[in-house]
Parts: structure tokens; sequence; C-alpha cells
């Protein structure tokens, strides 16, 4: 990489934790937009439940096809539902769901304030005595950080019953022994990194979508820039975060 | 369709007009990276009158009035508006300063996930957090009947025309009861018969709300039915000054050429 890429490179992550400094700033500041705040969470949480749905499902189906003919040949085949249910809860699913989410919620986000910006509307807003870091990205930002965990839960919900459904393909398993079977290999423990982690994964793709749309340049072009490179940095963040988090659990022996 | 009475105002009012000064600024310098866009600009708003600041592209007019509400800061210089220092004001004064100032953008800037209703009450709403709904709505059908758009309350953005965009802009603008207009560009993108529409309403704005305006604008013919006073800018620095019957009077060959004369 030439000098002047990583010096733009750094300069974008220095300009971002300055950012991150700001909504931390104005979350806890006075006048709090609750109004907003809810309709954010509608906006990513209702509307990204269709695409979750069908990625979860196919996510435990794909897993539980390609993992069966392995788990016969090594006469475990009744491992195959702890095995699933702990690789959907701790990893796949927080995961699986964080990029799509990168890509859904984080180009909306880039792309809906990169166009105000280039169209005046944060500066309107500016003028109307409304903060527009406290409307626009506060609101967005806790959203994302409230809805992601959420929906990462649900995805995991619905991975395992397509797992069922992929068990069922060739074999026969009833959804109780299914399920008993999966939660009998699964702990709160599990649960735990993964929740903690997905909350930074809703932090990350919030901050980054936002950030990347509010700093967009003029042009028109750069609306689409912005939605494009808050889908890229949102994605490398998220698989980042998701390295630390194994690396903090890992320590934890958790 | 804009209603025939708001189309009357083809002269600027000069009714209200007094030497109260509105807006100071004086020696405004702003540059962006190594372009110098305001060298050296100093001028004065009096209460009542329309000011109309002419330019060509580029020659920092639309700077000039951001630096007015500080969405740009400048480097050097000192501006006044009410009687305050905008430089110096904390985040709660500047709120306040700005209640009392609307701002038409050049783009029109309506919120495009907004009806055209929720657009008129999102300022009325932060400005007046008392105000009941009846009395919002109330507030709301007056400003559009005022731009002659009161069939377009349920309308979303996308679906209005530049003219209406302008017209909606400018009725979400006033429907705070502002003391001072800052135009940008209010004619910029329309055809002439829209375009002398929206100048006859700055006039009526002028008129019906007694407001002091600054006019952005490149267009000869905004200027001529708007202006109470002229100020021509070129090159980062106010290249003359005065009535249209001055400015117009005047041999200088630049000012010749803009006009047209």
């Amino acid at each position: 990489m030439k000098s002047k890429e990583v010096s733009i490179f750094f300069t974008d992550i220095t300009d971002i934790f300055l950012f991150t400094i700001r909504v931390i700033r104005e979350t806890f500041s006075r006048n709090f937009e609750f109004k907003e705040f809810i309709h954010q969470c509608f906006q990513i949480g209702n509307k990204t439940l269709p695409l979750i749905a069908i990625t979860g499902t196919i996510m435990g189906l794909v897993l539980t096809i390609q993992s069966r003919p392995i788990l016969i040949e090594f006469g475990a085949v009744s491992m195959l539902p702890g095995m699933v249910a702990v690789s959907i809860i701790r990893e796949m699913g927080p995961v699986i769901t964080a990029l799509i989410c990168a890509g859904k919620i984080g180009s909306g986000m880039g792309a809906e304030l990169g166009s105000m910006k280039v169209t005046e509307q944060i500066e309107a807003m500016e003028v109307s005595s409304t903060n527009p870091m406290r409307y626009l990205v506060v609101t967005r930002v806790l959203a994302a950080m409230l809805m992601v965990p959420l929906l990462i839960l649900y995805a995991d919900a619905l991975g395992l019953i397509g797992s069922w459904a992929g068990a069922n393909i060739k074999g026969d398993v009833s959804f109780a022994l299914f399920f008993s079977q999966a939660f009998s290999h699964v702990d709160f423990i599990d649960f735990l990194p993964a929740v903690i982690k997905s909350f930074f994964f809703g932090a990350v793709i919030g901050i980054v979508g936002c950030y990347k749309g509010y700093n967009a340049g003029r042009g028109t072009e750069s609306v689409g820039i912005a939605a494009n490179s808050a889908v890229v940095l949102a994605s490398l963040l998220v698989i980042i975060v998701d390295m630390i988090a194994v690396q903090f659990t890992d320590m934890l022996v958790l | 369709m804009i209603t025939e009475q708001v189309i009357t105002s083809k002269n600027p009012s000069t009714a209200d007009k007094s030497d109260e000064i509105v807006i100071e600024l004086k020696n405004i310098k702003k540059s962006f990276d190594k372009q110098e866009v305001l060298k050296d600009v100093s001028l004065k708003l009096f209460n009542g009158e329309n000011l109309v600041i002419l330019g060509r592209s580029g020659s920092g007019k639309s700077v000039l009035i951001k630096c007015i509400v500080r969405l740009l800061i400048p480097d050097e210089g000192t501006i006044n508006v009410l009687e305050e220092n905008v430089g110096t004001l904390n985040s709660a004064g500047l709120d306040a300063l700005r209640k009392k100032i609307g701002f038409l953008f050049q783009s029109g800037a309506l919120y495009d996930s907004m009806t055209v209703k929720q657009n008129l009450e999102f300022p009325l709403r932060r400005i007046n957090k008392d105000l009941k709904q009846q009395e919002i709505d109330e507030k709301v059908l007056t400003v559009l009947d005022n731009v002659g758009l009161a069939d377009a309350l349920d309308k979303m953005p996308s679906q209005l025309s530049g003219g209406m965009r302008k017209r909606i802009s400018l009725a979400r603008t006033i429907i705070a009861d502002p003391k001072i207009m800052l135009y940008d560009e209010p004619t910029a993108g329309l055809d002439p018969i829209t375009s002398d529409e929206i100048s006859s309403l700055i006039n009526e704005v002028q008129k019906k709300y007694k407001t002091s305006s600054i006019v952005i604008t490149h267009d000869i013919e905004c200027a001529r039915t708007t202006a109470n006073r002229i100020l021509m800018l070129q090159d980062g620095v106010v290249y003359k000054e005065g009535t249209l019957e001055e400015i117009e009077k005047s041999d200088d060959p630049f000012i010749k050429s803009f006009f047209k004369l």
C-alpha cells in the first residue's frame, strides 16, 4: 500500500474514533429523541426480519446437511443437534447475521444520511434548532445496538428449526427429541459471549453506517460511495470484533 | 397551482424599513484548504429590507449566508445578528438565535422521508414544544395557503415539482415566524414563470411577516423583483453596493455584462 493510502486509512480510523466519542457524548446529553429511536428500531428490526429469517433457516439447514455424512462416518450422528446448536449460537448465528445486517442496515444508513447531506437536509435540521447528531445518529446507533442482538437470537432460533428440517431430509427425528438433544449441549455460558459481542456488532454497524453517511461528500456520487464503503468497513470491523471477542472468551475460558 | 392572490408583490416593501441593523458582518474571511473564498466582506442588513447579494457562481455567496447561521465558521471577522455575536454564542444561545432566522436552502432541503405536513410540523414542534396539535394543524394550513399549496398536505416531497418544493420549503421556513429570512438561490433551476412566482412570494413574505431578508442569487430578474438594495460580490470581496437604479446606472463593464445592459 502506498504511504498516502495508509495515511488515509489511519485518518479514517481516527475520525471514526472521534465520531464515536461524539456519539457517546450526545447519547448521555439531555433531550433524547425517544420517538425517533422507536421509529429507527422499527425500521432496523422489523424491516430486516424477513431477510434474517431466510438466512437463519438456510444457515441451519446447510450446516446440518453438510455435517451429517461426516458424523455418520464417525458414528456420532446423535451429536448432530448439539454440534449445530453450539456452532450456531456461539459463532455462525452472530457473525452471519451481523454481516447481513452490515449489508442491509449499514448501507441503508450510509445512503440515507449521505443523500440527506448532499441535499442539505442535515443543515436544514441544524438551522431548525435540532441537533442532527442526536436526532439522526444517536437514535440509529442505539437502535442498531438493540436490534442486532435481537435479530441474532431470532436467526439462532430459525437456524435450529432449519437444522431440524435438514436432519429430517434423510433421517427421522422428532422436534422434541432434536431440541432436547440440542439444548443438552448448550449452556447459558454459550449465550453470554455471543450476546455481548452482538451488542458490539450492532454498535459497529450503526457507527460506521452513520459516519460514512454523515461525512459523505457533496455530489450525488458520494451517496453511492458512502453506502458502499459503509458495508465494506462495517463487515471488516464485524470480523475484527469477532476475532477480539473470541480471544477474550478464550482467555476467560467461557 | 399557485393562487392568484399570492402573485401580487412585484415590488419589495419599504413600509417597515428602518435604520435598525439586524445583521452586521465585519471583515469576514473564509478559506477552504488554500482557496480563499471570502477575502474581506463587510455588510449591513437593515430592519425590514430585502438585501440581494449578486455574484457569479463560486463567488462565495452561499458560504457567506451559511456563516451567518454558523453552519460554517469564518476564519476571521465578526458576525452580529440581532445584536448577538454569532461567533461567541454557546449551543443554547445559537439555538435560540436560529429560531429567529429562516433559511431557504438552494435544494429546498425537504425531508424526503416525511410528508409535506410532517415537514412543516418538524420545526414547529421543536421551536415551541407547548403547542397543541390543533394549533399546529391551523398553522400548517395557514402557511400552506399562503404559498398557494393547501392541497399538498399529504404529499411526499418526491411527488412535488421543483417550484412546489421551493414553496413548501419556504412555508416550512416561515411557519416559525422568523424575524430574518435568508434565501440561498431561491430561483435556481426553475423556469422563468415559476421563478417569477417565487420572487413575488419573497416580497409577499416580507410584507406579511415583516421580515428582513438576504437573498443570494445570480438571477437578475429575481434581484430586480425583490431587491431594496443590491450588493455585488466578486472574487471574495464586495464589488459594488447600492439600489437597483444606482447599480444599473454604473458604467462598470463587469456590472454591465452581469445585468446585460
